[in-house]
């Protein structure tokens, strides 16, 4: 398929993900709902990573560390 | 070598490989055709199922390969169809639920105010599904043509303003829009040339209508002579002829088994012979589509434990087969269905509707094609709407047979008979099939016909589409799976000039929806060319080259370059 510009490649896309999720045979303003319902419950779940991903991570990193690099600092800790 | 049902050989057929007086392995050019098979399958084990049967395993069973292929459907496409129904599903809740309450207005039938408290007549499946997602797509069928359904047709252009509630024409009519959907195998379906003629002739004399039953007033000489040239085209003994091919099959069987006899039927037969045996009163039994293990198994079962409740034997077994089976384009196992029915002494029942005139080498159908004898299948049924261009159903085999029939089928009682010029269609076109007519135009079509298949079938194949059934058959199913790509594909085809038909679900499993292209011998190369283009710029558009098997050689070809390679003495 050849595509001349990037704007057509998109719409293409839009296409595709009309055909695949079923959307194509729905009347416009049943597509609206469907559209916006997705759009919100993809943007809720972006916000939530972006918000929670870096805190989460950095806790399991502590975490983990505690187990492995904790121990001979107490050793040590004790033996003085 | 691959360890399927239709490989292993019933019991029977030991004694007739060794009555050959050699052995397989001795023969060179069959262990040159054990081993370039062997070779091949050992390439392709891939999680597809293709069988192929070689001469070799079968003796004397196959006089050539019968390739058929049901590719497995691929994971990604399956999930995004049930996930596509389960939105559409939800949908369909949304809009019941606005009808109900009467925020919107309900368009289709439903119950009358006084009646909302009785048992409700419309909230099965079948009503839910027609209500929510057929009449959504429905402007891909009941498309009314002007015109004779040839090779092109011309279609009426209509649009829906209320999405497809209800239909406007605009008045301008499509031209010479392919036809890929019409059951014109053969091309007679034309308002020119000899056929045409006849029956206009024949209206002339005869007039349109006969005004009665084929017991009563309406038998006509002409009904006589089509009923000798039936039987002598199929080879049989005699043939009765019926005004329509649905009620042949839905009323013959029951006059043919009652209570007391079992009817061995295949998964994927037609409404008619459901709906037969089903009037019938017989017991019903359903072996695996064109599994021969299943079949020999419920026959042993059968004999051996006899009818259900006193154990008696049954009265009769009627085995009943179609020729091609129209929505997965495959062709019956003949030659193991005979030698089996012979084995356990059954009856046969050969629906030809789709096969009649489209297969063999000679045009009398699937028992030509598989080389067999017709005197072999007990009751021979086929219609003549498919490659003779007419209407109606035959039913052909012995002599006592038919005149049982004659008087106690339903069809032949009641139903009014065939219209004289419809007869005179078929006449003349069974006669240019058979060369009576001195030309050889119905055999340049038989074999047109058989060209122009597989040329279809193997470049939609190599295109990357999943393609069902046999390589011969005319009938060519590829599978869509999702149900917004049966409209999509549908309607972009139309744009660009070519009908197709697309079935959903009622008519095949609710993921495996397919366009079914029925091609035909009055198609030339030109237009194939141009509808395998087309087909090819949709499927890229649509997304529908879903295949993953690569490309082989057939079976024929593998036979030219290295079949005198590996005889060694």
């Amino acid at each position: 398929m050849n595509f001349k510009n990037l704007k057509e490649y998109l719409a293409w896309l839009y296409y595709q993900y009309l055909l695949i999720t079923g959307i194509y045979v729905l009347e416009p303003w049943e597509k609206s709902i469907f559209n916006s319902i997705l759009f919100s419950v993809i943007t809720m779940v972006i916000y939530t990573s972006y918000v929670f991903v870096p805190i989460h991570v950095r806790l399991a990193l502590e975490f983990f560390s505690g187990i492995f690099g904790g121990q001979p600092e107490s050793t040590m800790a004790l033996m003085n | 070598m691959t360890e399927s049902p239709s490989t292993k050989p019933a019991n029977g057929d030991v004694c007739q490989r060794v009555k050959n007086g050699l052995k397989p392995e001795r023969n060179g050019l069959a262990k040159s055709l054990y081993r370039c098979h062997e070779k091949k399958s050992k390439h392709h084990r891939q999680p597809e199922e293709e069988e192929v049967n070689a001469t070799s395993h079968h003796g004397v069973l196959y006089s050539r390969p019968f390739i058929e292929s049901y590719e497995q459907t691929p994971m990604l496409p399956a999930v995004f169809t049930y996930m596509s129904y389960g939105i559409l599903t939800i949908f369909g809740y949304l809009r019941d639920f606005l009808r109900y309450w009467k925020i919107e207005r309900c368009n289709i039938a439903g119950e009358k105010e006084e009646q909302r408290d009785f048992v409700p007549l419309y909230q099965d499946f079948e009503n839910f599904y027609t209500r929510n997602i057929y009449i959504r797509i429905r402007d891909n069928w009941n498309r009314p043509l002007c015109g004779v359904p040839g090779p092109t047709m011309d279609l009426l252009e209509r649009t829906s303003p209320d999405y497809n509630w209800t239909f406007a024409q605009s008045g301008r009519v499509l031209q010479d829009v392919i036809n890929l959907g019409s059951y014109n195998y053969l091309g007679f379906a034309e308002n020119k040339g000899a056929c045409a003629d006849a029956a206009a002739e024949i209206t002339m004399k005869y007039g349109v209508g006969v005004a009665s039953t084929r017991q009563e007033l309406g038998n006509l000489d002409r009904h006589e002579e089509l009923e000798k040239l039936v039987a002598r085209f199929l080879g049989v003994e005699s043939a009765m002829s019926f005004g329509m091919g649905f009620a042949t099959n839905s009323m013959n069987i029951p006059a043919l088994s009652g209570k007391g006899c079992l009817l061995l039927s295949d998964e994927l037969n037609h409404a008619s012979l459901v709906l037969g045996a089903r009037l019938s009163g017989s017991t019903i039994r359903v072996f695996k589509h064109n599994n021969m293990q299943s079949l020999e198994k419920l026959l042993r079962e059968a004999i051996v434990h006899g009818q259900p409740r006193t154990r008696r034997p049954w009265k009769k077994i009627l085995i009943v087969v179609e020729g091609i089976y129209s929505m997965e384009g495959s062709i019956v196992r003949l030659p193991e269905m005979i030698a089996l029915k012979k084995r356990y002494k059954a009856y046969l029942y050969l629906d030809e509707a789709h096969s009649i005139g489209a297969l063999g080498p000679r045009g009398r159908g699937v028992v030509d094609y598989f080389g067999l004898d017709p005197g072999d299948v007990d009751v021979m049924m086929g219609t003549f709407t498919k490659s003779f261009g007419a209407a109606g159903g035959y039913i052909a085999g012995k002599r006592e047979l038919i005149e049982y029939l004659r008087s106690h089928s339903h069809s032949a009682v009641y139903a009014s008979s065939m219209s004289p010029p419809v007869v005179e269609q078929v006449i003349t076109s069974m006669k240019c099939i058979m060369g009576e007519d001195g030309t050889t135009i119905g055999c340049d079509r038989v074999h047109q016909l058989a060209k122009n298949a597989v040329y279809f079938r193997r470049n939609l194949q190599k295109m990357g589409f999943i393609i069902y059934g046999n390589e011969d058959s005319p009938v060519v199913p590829m599978m869509l799976y999702m149900p917004a790509k049966i409209a999509a594909f549908s309607r972009e085809m139309l744009k660009r000039n070519i009908g197709v038909v697309g079935v959903g679900f009622p008519a095949t499993p609710i993921i495996e929806s397919r366009a079914r292209f029925c091609i035909s011998a009055s198609h030339t190369k030109d237009v194939l060319d141009r509808a395998l283009s087309v087909i090819s710029e949709v499927g890229d558009l649509v997304n529908l080259k879903y295949s993953r098997q690569k490309i082989q050689p057939s079976v024929a070809r593998s036979f030219d370059d290295n079949v005198f390679e590996d005889i060694d003495d």
